[in-house]
């Protein structure tokens, strides 16, 4: 018989999935000795996405709240992070962090206690006005370099005075390392929360809000939370990215921000926790791959996540090896 | 208790809720009293679930009072009135179809516990909340079937379910919106000893079109006809009343 309650779980079903979750976390780790330089920023951007899209899949997975404003607290910052640097010193990450998520979380406070009294497509819109208000605030007036953008002094990463400065061949190694701690990190955090009874009243709240409300929850102020803890997680992923960029522009604020951690979340499956981890390397390796095979990159890559999405309506996440078909060979023969 | 006979638990005083011109309740002033199982009967559109409605607070009322133990809910939202103690059931089967039966009626139990609690508990290693659910399970009947999905239930179940729900939130009253609504004759059977078994620790509520049922579960009857109280009393007043006849049981 199918568990099908295990199929509204956000986590692996089984110890299996599991192991292959840290084989995979391995693999990642190990990569940086056996690839160029080239190779490893880019897998740092694609853990930047994947940050982006795993802090949006508490909102979508979990909750069932789908938000096009979910980039604007990334790129905001990005730009706090940019704005709380000196011009000459590297700001300590336990500074710059902490301030980075702090910013977004309340931006995100403020635009939930708004965009969460409304529901499903107005929401939607709600979200991406609140988006774009704050998109135009980096891009209209000179705070953080008007629409060419502004380069970070020192995009250092330091902590308690030992600062990472390492020679140019190694630097992209270390923030590659500084990123994945932050994915892993932020997976493990989340899986714990979903297990928790606040991830239930999530899943409740997914499922049906109008019983949630009815047996007695506060459903305004538990989604509340989840936004702002989801805005605090996009923190970290535009703080991280101003690092590793060393520079801040306003299309990093800007609305496909929201739709392409959407793209990564549908791409990867909306099932599961690592989808997101999943769509986010999968859709950044597609993009640098269409790129070297054609000029018409975004041709090939709507024609892939097209193909994805018929194919695979789980995504990504949900290919596995069928061991049930096995078994039920098993009992009819 | 005793001094408490005559305070109702739930009352409303000249409750009225418009839609436009229509007049959906007129004036309804009602009131439930603990150990009591009053039932509301009426024909199509005489506003029963409109009154479930207002009394849960999925409706805000035209004009009038709700009181719960004396004091006024009025104005309260659904979820802060659950937590007050008004629990209800819905007419149309409301669940959580994908969770397992122990798992809706856990959340269920969960609505009180403050938000902070909720963010440092382990759902799988809370045993007062499963426990919780498994009493009102077990009250209901559903022990059999405690781990399977609400979505796979038989319809008589997924009722009984819906019952079990609005108990696990610790209710003083159960507003249970026909709760026998596409059943069969054996599970009215026993439903219909739950519900009297409900009542004697409950202020009940109940919307009912079987009349025969009602009857012989009702402690208390109110007849709601074009939104207002056409009579109110013993089933067998009420039974006897002329006018009841009249309007309503003449039809039949």
């Amino acid at each position: 018989m199918i568990d099908v309650g295990n199929q509204t779980r956000l986590l692996p079903h089984s110890t299996a999935g599991w192991l292959a979750l840290v084989a995979f976390a391995i693999f990642w780790a190990i990569l940086p000795w056996f690839v160029p330089l080239y190779y490893i920023e880019l897998g740092t951007s694609a853990m930047i996405a994947a940050m982006l899209a795993l802090s949006m899949q508490l909102l979508v997975g979990a909750t069932g709240l789908v938000s096009l404003g979910h980039g604007a607290f990334y790129g905001l910052a990005a730009y706090a992070v940019y704005l709380v640097s000196p011009e000459n010193a590297a700001q300590p990450i336990w500074i710059t962090l902490p301030i980075a998520m702090a910013v977004a979380g309340l931006a995100a406070l403020a635009v939930g206690m708004f965009s969460l009294r409304t529901s499903g497509f107005f929401f939607l819109m709600v979200t991406l006005a609140f988006g774009q208000m704050i998109f135009f605030v980096f891009h209209d007036t000179k705070l953080g370099g008007g629409t060419d953008g502004a380069y970070l002094g020192k995009p250092l990463i330091s902590a308690f005075g030992a600062t990472l400065d390492l020679p140019r061949r190694q630097k992209p190694i270390g923030i590659y390392y500084v990123a994945l701690i932050q994915l892993l990190s932020m997976y493990i955090g989340l899986a714990v929360l979903l297990r928790t009874l606040f991830g239930r009243a999530l899943e409740g709240i997914r499922v049906n809000e109008h019983r949630m409300r009815a047996v007695g929850f506060d459903t305004f102020k538990i989604k509340l939370t989840a936004f702002t803890l989801a805005g605090a997680l996009a923190g970290a992923a535009g703080h991280m990215w101003a690092l590793h960029r060393g520079f801040v522009n306003p299309e990093i604020v800007g609305w496909h921000q929201s739709a392409e951690a959407l793209l990564m979340i549908l791409l990867g499956g909306l099932g599961s926790l690592h989808g997101p981890i999943l769509g986010a390397l999968a859709l950044t390796g597609l993009s640098e791959v269409s790129q070297l095979l054609t000029e018409r990159k975004l041709l090939v890559e709507g024609l892939v996540i097209l193909a994805v999405v018929i194919l695979l309506p789980k995504g990504l996440a949900g290919i596995r090896v069928r061991k049930d078909h096995a078994a039920d060979g098993a009992d009819h023969g | 208790m005793v001094e408490q006979a005559n305070t109702p638990v739930l009352e409303t005083q000249n409750l009225q809720k418009n839609f436009g011109g229509l007049q959906a309740t007129r004036d309804v002033s009602i009131a439930l009293h603990r150990n009591e199982l009053h039932a509301v009967i009426g024909p199509n559109g005489a506003g029963k679930s409109t009154l479930v409605n207002l009394l849960a607070g999925e409706l805000a009322p035209t004009s009038g009072h709700i009181l719960l133990d004396g004091e006024e809910v009025t104005a309260l939202t659904t979820w802060r009135r659950t937590r007050a103690g008004i629990a209800r059931s819905f007419q149309r089967t409301n669940i959580f179809l994908p969770l397992s039966v122990h798992e809706n009626v856990r959340l269920a139990a969960q609505a009180r516990g403050s938000l902070a609690r909720a963010v440092f508990h382990r759902a799988s290693r809370d045993g007062t909340l499963a426990k919780a659910a498994d009493t009102a399970i077990e009250r209901v009947g559903l022990t059999g079937v405690r781990n399977r999905i609400a979505g796979e239930l038989s319809h008589g179940e997924q009722r009984q379910l819906e019952i079990a729900m609005t108990l696990a939130t610790d209710p003083k009253v159960l507003l249970l919106d026909e709760p026998l609504a596409g059943m069969g004759q054996e599970e009215g059977e026993r439903i219909a000893t739950l519900l009297q078994a409900l009542a004697r620790d409950h202020a009940v509520l109940l919307i009912e079109h079987d009349m025969d049922f009602v009857f012989k579960v009702a402690d208390v009857l109110t007849v709601l006809v074009e939104g207002a109280v056409l009579a109110s009393g013993t089933s067998q007043s009420v039974r006897d009343n002329a006018a009841v006849q009249f309007a309503y049981l003449g039809d039949h």
